[in-house]
């Protein structure tokens, strides 16, 4: 990459130091985290003794010479930012993917956080028509959510769809570490919806170097605060996928020689993820960043490092699981969680939501016991086949990810179900309720 | 003059600080960076070279920056007006600051230096008084808040003069003692003290002896924990952690309640901004934001100031102690705590302990649990720190080093188990696996079946040893099959769940079982009991389970109507021909 060298512009040419991922050189009067181009490569400051300075390049330092030329430019990362923005797709570093220039004012990327008692608490439903979302784990705007997704599953098909329906002003999309095939597939869904001037796309591709997908989300984040703090817009943002983020972390610290905690992963990083996921906000204004972000789990391993954490920082997470009875991947409602539901469920959507919600859930958790049951050998009675044939008819209805309906026609759709299968008392609704909405065949 | 020095080296927020004069561990010192200071902690000294943990980021930093150090270990002010405010790890007053983000380097007062309080003396000239004792009294929302003699001053002084009633700024002077030399000291409303520092301006530390009522019942009927006494609560993620520690403090029988949210995420506490302002006190009809203090360090504001703001939070619960109050401090969640250590451990490049943690981290865990306490005051008034911590272990694997340091340190254990939160069994609390201590203290057996009537001790084992068979029936049935057991086997299972349900399970979300008080609780456990003990007769497995059920929904409706009203007296006697149906005279 090449950038401008401007006049009062110190150039070093003596490199005493090279690793896989750093050089090392004498210089003076640098500032921490300020960006340096060494050989033509973009390069951070992440260490300052006297005057040593040393340098992560993040492309690597394949083929660096220690006769190679480093400008430091003064400044920590930025990304430009103004009307130009939207539609367009940029690299890690924030350039255009498809050349020329953004003109607008220069923002600070991995700036400070909110004030906790500025922020107002997530209020506003967003809608995806998903049922296996919108009726058992609910979003909010200024909520953080992960997909928890092994990786044949087809999250970023799900949240490219999330996304296209969630009515937000803006859609931000993080690459990070998205193969070429994905990131041309986002393009196109964009691009088929009619939503290319909604979107703005930071991508690192697996072809680019992966250390640089480090500053990918706080790219993302940065455009996102813009279009929240500063125009007051419904922002969401994707970011996929973090667990190459944390791997690309661990990396780096070991890199710079850190010492590991679990499963290699460098000990900050519930703090270097909750740096990003805390970006999620309401603003009072009705400005709001929501991010959705997918985690990939190597075999459903929950408890590995990376998912751990997330699951501490964010607001809930959603599990996608094929239904095999069915043959449609589903949202899985047993370990999909959204802990902001309870702000939105019966309030913003029809009072009977959240008891319709359980019922249903709870049908289907007797339906799995029925399952077991029938695994084991053992007979089934007539209220177990009941609910196997329910749990059949709840997945393909409303489960299953390519519904696309409104809220009150997926509570219809449960009365349907449960009229079908059971009978009121069975299904335990509160009285009211069964006598306003339930519907006998 | 105060010592200077000039940066030398910076690897994220450790800076190395060359400085030739005197230097003290712990000592604040502030970097000037670009017309603002960023303050900052010692946190090793070798030769001239200071190390120090700065409390925000040092993006663009230079080597060269002028460095002041302060003088003194990080400190909070005491005085009136720290209750209803929302401070940052480092005590300022998050609602002082403008603008919607955090400024670097922007550092607000603690109190507000131009509010008025209407004081009123308590000691009188000539008194002899000491660190600690109380001077006068002024009214901070409804509670009497005590300006006491600094717990600085070492040794006896006199009271020379203590000013008349009257309206007073907190900065005024309200006192003049004097020393055994005879020197003067002016005393005013504020003072300052080093959050590391227990603050010990009390006579004695007595075993805890009473029970703090928290209106939980799987705490206070099965796990009591006692004022001044220690407990934690280690959790998956998703298993109410936060959901249990918000109803904590919503309701325990507490004249204040110190928050502080370490590290956690920033929408919860917004939740308690939200709420805690609309919430009634049941106990004093005021707003619960008027008893509860709140620290929030959230996970994305800087690292090294979470450390400070347990330090911060406990320091702020021990100089309410010292006005004979019973303060109820919440930590959420200690395992951030332990990360912010291990994060700045790691670039000290101290050789690590057990998952990188440092070495000494079951000490400065104990260290801290060990500041809670029920203690008597120089006056004989009693005051009391009881302390919950969260933990949020790995994975959820309980045998990871906060956990079990922390296992050692506290006294009350509260396993929140995924398996009961997936059920839908609220709180999550594991029965069998939590303990608390405090039931084998013989002065706590005493005090609470003197409290809730002599057999309470015995029934609370009793239910506790339902629990245990029910679940090894339980385990038989699912081995042998429902007809491969004795009928018994159900009978005992379904048993324990009656006190699952009825005990330990309880719905924070409704009204009135949200909050169950002792009277409340004798009751019910009384009730339980005595069904427990009755013999049923059944023909069949198959008739246990639709009968258990019936009894089980049953009490839930008494749980959910007020405690003696008509419809939980019906509710009651819908209960009795229930049970009429099937027992066995």
């Amino acid at each position: 990459m090449e950038k401008d060298i401007k006049a009062f512009q110190r150039v070093y040419t003596k490199l005493f130091q090279l690793t896989k991922a750093t050089v090392s050189l004498h210089a003076t009067g640098i500032g921490n985290e300020e960006l340096a181009i060494v050989d033509g490569r973009l390069a951070q400051v992440v260490k300052i003794m006297e005057d040593i300075v040393t340098l992560q390049v993040f492309a690597g330092t394949e083929g660096i010479a220690t006769d190679a030329e480093v400008i430091f430019t003064g400044k920590a990362p930025t990304l430009k930012v103004g009307e130009g923005l939207a539609g367009r797709f940029f690299n890690a570093y924030g350039e255009p993917i498809d050349g020329g220039e953004i003109m607008g004012e220069e923002l600070e990327i991995g700036g400070p956080s909110v004030n906790p008692v500025r922020r107002k608490q997530p209020s506003e439903f967003i809608a995806t028509g998903i049922a296996g979302i919108d009726l058992n784990n609910a979003l909010v705007t200024g909520q953080k959510i992960p997909f928890f997704a092994d990786p044949d599953q087809p999250y970023n098909q799900v949240m490219a769809m999330v996304a296209l329906r969630a009515q937000a002003d803006k859609i931000i999309l993080g690459g990070v570490g998205l193969t070429n095939d994905d990131y041309l597939y986002f393009k196109s869904v964009f691009d088929d919806a009619g939503a290319l001037d909604r979107i703005v796309g930071f991508i690192n591709t697996t072809e680019n170097p992966p250390v640089e997908r480090l500053l990918v989300p706080d790219m993302a984040l940065s455009a996102a605060e813009y279009y929240a703090a500063e125009k007051g817009e419904k922002v969401l943002v994707l970011l996929t996928d973090l667990t190459l983020y944390a791997d690309a972390l661990s990396i780096v610290s070991n890199r710079m020689d850190q010492i590991p905690s679990k499963d290699s992963m460098p000990g900050s990083l519930y703090s270097d993820l909750a740096r990003l996921y805390e970006k999620a906000v309401q603003f009072p204004d009705g400005g709001s960043i929501t991010i959705i972000a997918v985690t990939t789990l190597s075999s459903g391993d929950i408890t590995h490092a990376i998912p751990d954490n997330t699951g501490y920082i964010t607001e809930g997470q959603l599990f996608l699981r094929k239904d095999s009875d069915i043959g449609k991947v589903i949202v899985d409602p047993f370990r999909s969680l959204s802990r902001l539901k309870q702000l939105v469920i019966g309030k913003k959507t029809r009072e009977d939501h959240p008891q319709v919600m359980n019922a249903a859930v709870r049908l289907y958790a007797d339906a799995a016991n029925a399952k077991t049951k029938l695994e084991n050998g053992f007979d089934l009675t007539d209220y177990d086949e009941r609910t196997l044939d329910f749990a059949k008819a709840y997945s393909e209805k409303l489960l299953a990810i390519d519904v696309n309906i409104e809220v009150d026609t997926m509570l219809e759709t449960a009365y349907e179900l449960f009229a079908k299968h059971f009978t009121p008392v069975e299904v335990g609704l509160k009285k009211e309720f069964v006598e306003k909405y339930w519907k006998e065949n | 003059m105060s010592t200077i020095g000039k940066v030398t080296g910076i690897i994220a927020n450790l800076v190395i600080v060359e400085a030739d004069e005197r230097v003290a561990q712990n000592e604040i010192c502030f970097i000037k960076h670009e017309g603002t200071r960023l303050m900052a902690e010692v946190i090793k000294i070798i030769g001239r070279k200071v190390y120090v943990q700065v409390f925000e980021s040092t993006r663009g930093l230079k080597v060269g920056s002028e460095v002041e150090f302060a003088g003194h270990m990080l400190e909070v002010s005491l005085g009136p007006g720290l209750l209803s405010k929302n401070f940052d790890g480092l005590q300022n007053d998050l609602d002082k600051m403008t603008g919607i983000f955090l400024k670097r380097g922007e550092y607000t007062e603690a109190l507000d230096k131009d509010k008025e309080y209407e004081f009123e003396p308590i000691a009188k000239k000539g008194d002899t008084v000491k660190a600690g004792d109380w001077l006068g009294e002024v009214k901070e929302n409804w509670i009497a808040h005590k300006i006491m003699v600094p717990f600085i001053f070492k040794g006896d002084y006199t009271v020379k003069n203590v000013t008349g009633k009257g309206t007073y700024k907190i900065n005024e002077k309200i006192a003049v003692l004097t020393d055994a030399e005879g020197k003067e000291h002016n005393v005013t409303m504020v003072q300052k003290w080093p959050v590391k520092v227990p603050i010990k301006a009390y006579t004695e530390k007595p075993r805890p002896f009473k029970v703090l009522e928290t209106g939980v019942r799987v705490f206070d009927t099965l796990n009591p924990i006692a004022e001044g006494g220690t407990g934690f609560i280690p959790g998956p993620f998703g298993s109410g952690k936060t959901v249990l520690q918000h109803a904590l403090s919503k309701q325990a029988e507490a004249d204040l309640v110190v928050i502080a949210a370490c590290g956690e995420r920033a929408n919860e506490v917004v939740e308690i901004f939200t709420e805690f302002p609309e919430l009634d006190d049941p106990r004093t009809g005021r707003k619960l934001m008027e008893r509860t203090t709140i620290i929030a360090n959230t996970s994305n504001m800087p690292v090294a100031a979470r450390e400070a703001s347990v330090y911060t939070a406990m320091t702020i619960a021990e100089y309410y102690r010292c006005m004979g109050l019973k303060v109820l401090l919440l930590a959420d969640s200690t395992s951030r705590w332990a990360q912010a250590l291990r994060e700045m451990s790691n670039r000290m490049e101290e050789l690590p302990g057990p998952d990188g943690f440092p070495m000494d981290l079951p000490a400065i865990i104990s260290n801290f649990y060990s500041r809670a306490g029920f203690v008597f005051l120089n006056n004989g008034e009693t005051g009391s720190i009881t302390f919950i911590g969260t933990v949020s272990p790995a994975g959820g694997n309980l045998k990871e080093p906060v956990t079990e340091s922390t296992k050692k340190a506290a006294r009350c254990f509260y396993a929140l188990s995924q398996q009961r939160a997936d059920s839908k069994r609220y709180p999550a609390i594991d029965p069998i696996e939590s303990y608390s201590k405090y039931l084998e203290y013989p002065e706590i057996v005493e005090y609470l079946n003197k409290n809730n009537g002599e057999n309470w001790t015995s029934n609370v084992l009793y239910v506790k040893d339902v629990l245990l068979r029910s679940k090894e029936s339980y385990e038989q049935i699912n081995i042998l099959g429902d007809d491969g057991v004795p009928l018994d086997y159900h009978i005992t299972y379904w048993k324990g769940e009656v006190v699952d349900f009825v005990i330990s399970q309880q719905d924070a979300f409704d009204k009135i079982d949200c909050r169950s008080s002792f009277e409340r609780q004798r009751y019910m456990l009384e009730k339980v009991v005595n069904v427990l003990k009755y013999e049923f007769k059944f023909d069949s497995f198959e008739e246990v389970n639709p009968y258990f059920k019936k009894v089980i929904n049953q009490f839930k409706q008494m749980n959910y109507s007020e405690y003696e009203s008509d419809e939980f007296k019906k509710n009651e006697k819908e209960l009795e021909t229930i049970i009429q149906e099937r027992k066995v005279a």
